[in-house]
């Protein structure tokens, strides 16, 4: 059996690399993905363009506006005169938002009088504009504690865990590990059986003394190699370029991935041994692929999901690894813990898997 | 070289044409296409007869030479000469979902056809091509020979004065061959048109009124059928044997290096000499008789002066089939395939004995794949039962399948592997190890002449190479049984001839071998077969039993005679 099995591999890992669409498939767009994912990729803000409209022009809206100029975040991009330049500015995707001091805004601080400032914000891009309007809330209050003096009674004193300065990247590059895993072994395994099917050479193969079991192994070890590699390299750059720390174990982490390719793989594989071409193979990883990115908690948490669609993500394995890379980077848990994780995978890679092999013999075409 | 003829409907002059990086497809050819009537192009497969038809149809441009259709220039004016001229590739494009009617209609407004005019012009072709009563039907319904029917009457609707055909009548049963025949036959006698005619099937050329041989790009020869047999007579033998002594008789006639072709052909022996006289053999019962030369004759023995020299592989078994009685190997009883709610097979039954070379003839979409699918095990059976040595192969063991060899009608080979790894890689998934793995191995660069090409990917080989390796990797366990899916189509006459030397000498060793082909010819080489049509067996015998049953000299005659019988 080891034997058979043997040159199944061979021959797997042969059209794998001797094609140079099949090897320039497993080698750049991960890479490419990698580096686009990993500084693209990110919620935080930065230079984000304003324009100011200041009636005032008083020593108090200059102080505010002093606070903005100092910050990185912001950047000021234009200077309006009266309320008609407001709308083009915002229109036109100047600016992002208009800040606007009336004439009044100094002496009526100095009354010790409240003084209102009128923010105008783009709100197509909700969660954009919602970070924006936290960060000049948190302008706004620093002003008013620093240059009136004002405490209120009840401010919190916010400390973040596991992720202290609260850095996007943190959060979504361990991610990337989950997603490029899942892209990569879906392009290897969703060709494999069909391209076989539409070249004629799965006959040939199944005409051999060969077992779908062992057809099922040989096809299921080149991709988890490649998986595996991939992973790792991911891995590797995340904490040594991208400085995400890894505090976590390894071995927890590596046995996440591998049920975790597993999954993927028998996916891959059964949809796959249902298509008799090569595009229905890809149309059908790319049918898989999208949907489990977005039920998966990789950028939108699932907890915010309608229930039923919350339930549908269970049959999702990259929602129970993404747990297991965004925990073992960022903190460092007991296995107990990350079990609940674990084992659903390992249910999908067994169902997938024998559907897969079932259909290597049974799908009629 | 034919002085250049004012009349010529095409000339061509000096024409190259390359694929990059190393393909030379056309190599300086020159010829002239007569008006008015048909000529056929022939040569094997990579030839360049497509490349040629679609350069003519001003679907590719000429690297150098030039073509002139009509006394238009192919490269001044491609349109001017595709408004006059109708173009037939291998699979032509009929809309499936659409009925017969429409897609005539749809051919008809493409080409500018008037209203008022359609319906005399459709009813002739309707009515010579036997679709008139199918007007209704999906094209995607029809028989194989239908649709061929069907997508030539397409392309004369709009009555063109040039048509080109490329291989019209591969894979078409023989009724709807002798119907597409005589709707050209038809057109070209009422309306002059003027038709050139890619074919692989020589009996077809022989109805050319001019015949351009090709090969490798470069023209043979341009004549007239007739002129082509002259330089045969005296060449050609007919050795009458009883069936027992005809393989052995056929190896040894192949092997002579006086002998440039031999053929098994009804009740004997069919031999070209080198020579005009007549063969010399052993056997003091066989007498040669000199017959009428036929064009196969004159193509091989032209392919033959071109250097071209026959591979014969010899294949000895190390492990011979257990032979003596020759019980039953392969029964096959009331099988069904039904997809849907069609049925493809609809109870086939046939039996194979130990060391037999059975045969499973029938046209395109006849039930021949699917019935050989669900025999190999790849196909479940709707109904019936198929065993092959005893085994349902579906459910089967998979020691059972160790012992079969399967070649599949299309190169099904890893075409990124080299020949050698191709070789190694089913040597150990059919369990060969260690020694015995590289001896075989080894055996098989050796045998089939692909030592030379060990390294080369099996994508980039010649298609004959393809073939010689696909069937290396079918014998590299030595399987007491073979099963062969259409292996010679669309290989040339001189492979086919190497292919069926191959077999003959497997079955002399015991092995037993279940064949599908198109080629009613080949047939003779079966010691039985059965003829599929619509999924029915039409008849089940030896060559001899079937030819006589019907009193035709031939089996494509006796499949004429039976399908008219059906009608």
């Amino acid at each position: 059996m080891w034997h058979r099995i043997w040159h199944l591999l061979v021959k797997e890992f042969l059209t794998l690399f001797k094609d140079k669409r099949s090897r320039f498939v497993v080698i750049a767009p991960p890479l490419v993905q990698l580096l686009v994912f990993g500084y693209a990729a990110t919620f935080d803000i930065d230079r984000v363009p304003y324009a100011v409209y200041d009636e005032d022009r008083g020593r108090w809206s200059q102080a505010v506006l002093a606070r903005l100029r100092g910050s990185p975040v912001f950047e000021e991009a234009a200077h309006l005169d009266h309320d008609a330049q407001i709308a083009p500015v915002l229109d036109r995707r100047q600016v992002l938002f208009v800040i606007h001091f009336g004439s009044r805004f100094s002496e009526r601080l100095a009354r010790g009088r409240q003084a209102p400032v009128q923010v105008i914000l783009d709100g197509r891009n909700s969660n954009t504009a919602l970070i924006v309007l936290g960060y000049l809330r948190t302008v706004l209050a620093d002003f008013t504690v620093e240059h009136l003096h004002i405490v209120p009674p009840g401010r919190p004193v916010i400390r973040a865990w596991f992720n202290e300065n609260l850095q996007s990247r943190w959060f979504i590059v361990p991610g990337i590990v989950a997603l490029l895993t899942l892209v990569v072994t879906m392009v290897t395994t969703a060709l494999t059986v069909a391209r076989e099917r539409e070249q004629g050479t799965f006959d040939q193969l199944l005409v051999t003394p060969i077992t779908p079991f062992e057809i099922l192994v040989g096809k299921t070890i080149p991709p988890f190699v490649i998986g595996l590699a991939e992973g790792s390299l991911i891995l590797a750059v995340a904490v040594y370029w991208f400085g995400v720390p890894f505090r976590g174990s390894l071995t927890l982490f590596y046995a996440g991935m591998g049920l975790y390719l597993l999954a993927a793989i028998g996916v891959g594989l059964m949809i796959s041994s249902l298509s008799v071409t090569q595009q229905q193979g890809l149309m059908g990883a790319f049918l898989f692929v999208v949907p489990a990115v977005i039920l998966s908690g990789f950028a939108t948490p699932i907890e915010n999901m309608p229930e039923t669609v919350q339930r549908i993500t269970y049959l999702n394995p990259m929602r129970y690894f993404l747990v297991i890379v965004r925990t073992t980077f960022l903190a460092d848990p007991p296995f107990a813990l990350l079990w609940p994780q674990f084992w659903p995978m390992a249910i999908i890679a067994a169902v997938t898997m024998a559907t897969a092999a079932w259909l290597f013999r049974h799908r009629l075409y | 070289m034919p002085s250049p003829r004012p009349e010529a409907a095409v000339r061509i002059e000096a024409l190259t044409k390359t694929f990059p990086p190393a393909v030379t497809a056309l190599d300086d050819f020159a010829a002239a296409v007569r008006p008015g009537a048909i000529t056929g192009l022939i040569g094997p497969d990579g030839a360049g007869k497509t490349t040629l038809m679609r350069l003519i149809a001003g679907l590719l441009t000429p690297d150098r030479g030039r073509i002139t259709v009509f006394g238009t220039e192919v490269a001044e004016d491609p349109a001017w000469i595709q408004a006059r001229l109708g173009y037939m590739p291998q699979r032509f494009g009929l809309y499936e979902d659409l009925t017969v009617q429409e897609n005539l209609d749809l051919y008809a407004d493409l080409q500018g056809l008037a209203p008022q005019q359609r319906a005399e012009r459709y009813a002739p072709l309707l009515a010579m091509s036997g679709l008139a009563p199918f007007t209704g039907r999906l094209a995607g319904r029809l028989s194989g020979g239908m649709k061929q029917k069907l997508g030539l009457a397409c392309v004369l609707v709009g009555q063109p004065r040039l048509l080109l055909l490329d291989e019209p009548t591969v894979g078409v049963d023989p009724l709807s061959r002798r119907d597409l025949w005589r709707i050209l036959d038809d057109q070209v006698r009422k309306h002059g048109l003027t038709v050139l005619m890619a074919t692989a099937y020589l009996d077809e050329a022989e109805r050319c009124r001019e015949v351009i041989l090709i090969h490798r790009g470069r023209r043979l020869g341009q004549t007239s059928p007739s002129r082509f047999l002259e330089p045969m007579r005296g060449r050609v033998y007919y050795i009458r044997t009883p069936p027992a002594v005809r393989r052995r008789l056929l190896r040894e006639l192949l092997r002579d290096p006086d002998i440039l072709d031999a053929v098994v052909q009804s009740d004997g022996v069919r031999v070209v000499t080198r020579h005009p006289r007549p063969p010399s053999v052993t056997d003091p019962g066989a007498l040669p008789e000199a017959v009428e030369p036929r064009l196969e004759d004159a193509f091989v023995a032209r392919l033959r002066a071109e250097a071209e020299t026959l591979s014969m592989p010899e294949v000895r078994l190390s492990r011979r089939p257990r032979s003596g009685e020759r019980e039953p190997v392969i029964v096959v009883r009331g099988l069904k395939r039904r997809f849907g709610d069609f049925y493809a097979v609809k109870g086939v039954s046939f039996t194979v004995r130990r060391g037999e070379v059975f045969g499973l003839l029938g046209a395109n979409g006849a039930g021949k794949t699917t019935t050989f699918r669900m025999l190999c095990g790849l196909l479940p059976v709707t109904e019936g039962e198929a065993t092959v040595a005893g085994a349902d192969l579906r459910r089967a063991p998979a020691e059972a399948r160790a012992r079969l060899g399967y070649m599949a009608q299309k190169f099904s080979l890893y075409g990124h592997l080299s020949v050698q790894e191709n070789l190694t890689c089913f040597a150990g998934l059919y369990g060969l190890r260690g020694e015995r793995k590289r001896t075989r191995v080894a055996w098989a660069l050796q045998t089939f002449e692909l030592a030379p090409f060990r390294r080369q990917r099996a994508l980039d080989l010649p298609l004959g190479h393809k073939q010689r390796l696909a069937m290396a990797c079918a014998l590299l366990h030595e399987p007491p049984i073979l099963f062969l899916d259409e292996p010679t189509s669309g290989v040339d006459p001189l492979a086919r001839r190497e292919f069926w030397y191959l077999i003959n000498g497997l079955a002399e060793q015991g092995v037993t071998v279940l064949v599908t082909t198109h080629f009613m010819e080949e047939a003779e080489y079966c010691d039985r077969l059965v003829i599929l049509q619509a999924g029915e067996v039409l008849v089940e015998g030896s060559p001899e039993e079937i030819r006589r049953r019907t009193g035709a000299p031939s089996l494509e005659q006796a499949f004429i005679h039976l399908l008219e019988s059906q009608r």
